[in-house]
């Protein structure tokens, strides 16, 4: 659905992105994930046509972003970093100008305008001045801009940003309740938004490629160890040393009943321990793998640069 | 055409729901119809001094003596006026990130320009057909000519459409509207005024700056006269103002 080949921007002699590729399959969410100023969002800002690219291809949907920017522009929603709000407007006569430079055509304004504003949940503030109501209702009116002309490609830039804890979580839900009709990419610097709404990711910084993929992929695939939580019913001391025999296992952490056993990645000891489990007669009460989590992961390719 | 017409409408609503076209407007008639019952009245002291004298008499002219001067004052408020109305236009939508939304919705930049003198354009409008009021009095009392009049009015608007545009010129180059607003002010001044140096500078020099000052191109038409000449140099005025603001913001986005 969205193609970005060998994406370069420059600003003078800045280079903000740099050979940036990557894909994004229809109806999935996928973030941006990357520090400040990493280039998220110029990435986005060339993806709207909003910037033109210093080289390199962009595609949604089939277009060329730099070649056809209209039929692009028609299908993109798009919310940027600081939302496009008239203060002096009410809410509803705002989103039906955007209607309209949308160009959804005089028929379907209505029906678009309720469908946006029920979907962001806008309808105690329709008849207000924007520059009168909250935060969080001024991001639900950013969002509802972009979805008016129900684009199949849904960009939004940090749409979290400066919302308390309550609003984050509303916003996370509204843009995960828009997935698998719409194709989402939202950019991030905060990294549970990633691991709690997005399919896949794409990570970057100072503008270069990182790393890119569904995130089960790229978290298997960055793993060093493998390892389990596991909990006994009683076994303690016993299991512990027991356990330290079975070869492979490279680090035990034993508190009370409950462990936490590693080997390093590749192999798999869970039929082996749980064999001993049952042999000693510990009682088996839980066994989960412990998946390296996405901080982990972004921690480790930003800091140690390692490029996929 | 009709995505123009979408811009325009956005910008006249922010212009009648902020005070802005309230207070310029309003402003503009005041000191309007000051001057113009300044004028009348001076006026009406000359006719009972001419009434001696039947060849004097002859002599006056409503058109003459009220509507030219009424026009040269009119030109001058609204060469401190128009600044105000424009300066907002860009410069307020870059400032606020709004320009995002403009770039990024499938319209062109041209649309964009276009709506947005537009809606000027209808306030200027706005508040010229507002001191025609005043001439109902002068028709009311006095047997002036029509024709005169409309002329001075197509001068007033075609000059207040070149201000206009040189404004949204100077709104595209700066976030600031204080400083687009001086710039305007400024550049509009300095064109008002360019003939004063016409004649020390002679020959073709003199010519090229008396075409190009805004107050010579007026001056006949305040006094009732339409000339293509003056006509196409406000077209041509307002045009390259627009063309101008096309180029930059074309250029902003291309750097």
């Amino acid at each position: 659905m969205i193609e970005v080949a060998d994406l370069t921007k420059k600003y003078g002699e800045l280079l903000a992105v740099s050979g940036l590729s990557f894909k994004v399959e229809k109806g999935k969410i996928w973030g941006l994930l990357g520090p400040n100023a990493a280039g998220k969002t110029t990435t986005m800002r060339i993806l709207t046509g909003f910037l033109p690219a210093t080289d390199g291809k962009a595609t949604v949907a089939g277009y060329d972003v730099f070649e056809q920017p209209n039929e692009a522009k028609r299908i993109i929603g798009y919310l940027p970093e600081v939302v496009p709000l008239y203060p002096e407007m009410t809410v509803s006569a705002y989103l039906n100008f955007v209607a309209e430079i949308k160009q959804v055509p005089a028929s379907k304004r209505k029906e678009g305008m309720e469908k946006a504003i029920k979907a962001s949940g806008l309808e105690p503030v329709r008849g207000r001045l924007i520059k009168n109501i909250s935060r969080g209702f001024k991001q639900r009116v950013g969002i509802a801009q972009a979805l008016i002309h129900d684009p199949q490609v849904l960009i939004l830039d940090e749409p979290t940003i400066g919302l308390d804890p309550a609003q984050i979580i509303e916003i996370r839900q509204l843009i995960k309740s828009l997935k698998g009709e719409h194709t989402i990419i939202l950019s991030t610097h905060i990294l549970q938004e990633v691991t709690q709404t997005c399919d896949g990711v794409v990570i970057i910084n100072e503008g270069k490629l990182m790393a890119s993929g569904l995130l089960e992929e790229l978290t298997a695939s960055f793993r060093e160890k493998d390892g389990i939580v596991l909990k006994l019913r009683k076994g303690g001391e016993e299991a512990a040393t027991h356990f330290k025999k079975v070869a492979g296992i490279e680090k035990i952490n034993q508190e009370n009943n409950e462990f936490t056993i590693e080997w390093s990645h590749g192999k798999d000891l869970r039929d082996e321990i749980t064999k001993l489990v049952v042999e000693k007669g510990w009682g088996l009460v839980e066994m989960r793998s412990i998946a390296m989590n996405i901080e982990d992961l972004y921690l480790k390719i930003v800091s140690g640069g390692v490029a996929q | 055409m009709k995505n123009i017409w979408f811009v325009a409408k956005k910008e006249i609503k922010t212009y009648f729901t902020s005070p802005i076209a309230y207070v310029v407007i309003a402003v503009f008639l005041v000191l309007i119809s000051f001057f113009y019952y300044s004028i009348v009245s001076w006026f009406n002291s000359q006719a009972i001094q001419m009434a001696q004298n039947p060849y004097y008499y002859q002599q006056l002219n409503i058109n003459q003596m009220v509507y030219s001067p009424l026009f040269g004052n009119m030109s001058i408020v609204l060469l401190l006026m128009l600044p105000i109305l424009t300066m907002r236009l860009f410069s307020e939508e870059k400032k606020s990130g709004t320009e995002e939304l403009l770039y990024t919705s499938p319209i062109s930049v041209s649309q964009i320009i276009l709506g947005k003198y537009l809606a000027a354009l209808i306030v200027l409008l706005a508040m010229l057909g507002l001191t025609g009021i005043l001439s109902l009095f002068t028709f009311a009392y006095g047997n002036p000519e029509l024709k005169p009049i409309l002329a001075g009015y197509l001068g007033l608007f075609l000059m207040g459409a070149a201000f206009i545009a040189i404004g949204i010129f100077f709104s595209s180059l700066t976030e600031n509207q204080i400083v687009s607003a001086i710039l305007t002010f400024g550049a509009l001044l300095l064109f008002w005024i360019l003939n004063w140096t016409s004649n020390s500078a002679g020959g073709i020099g003199k010519d090229i700056l008396n075409y190009l000052s805004i107050f010579q191109h007026f001056d006949d038409l305040s006094r009732g006269t339409v000339d293509t000449t003056d006509i196409v140099y406000y077209i041509s005025f307002a045009f390259f103002g627009l063309f101008l603001t096309h180029s930059v913001i074309q250029s902003r986005r291309w750097r």
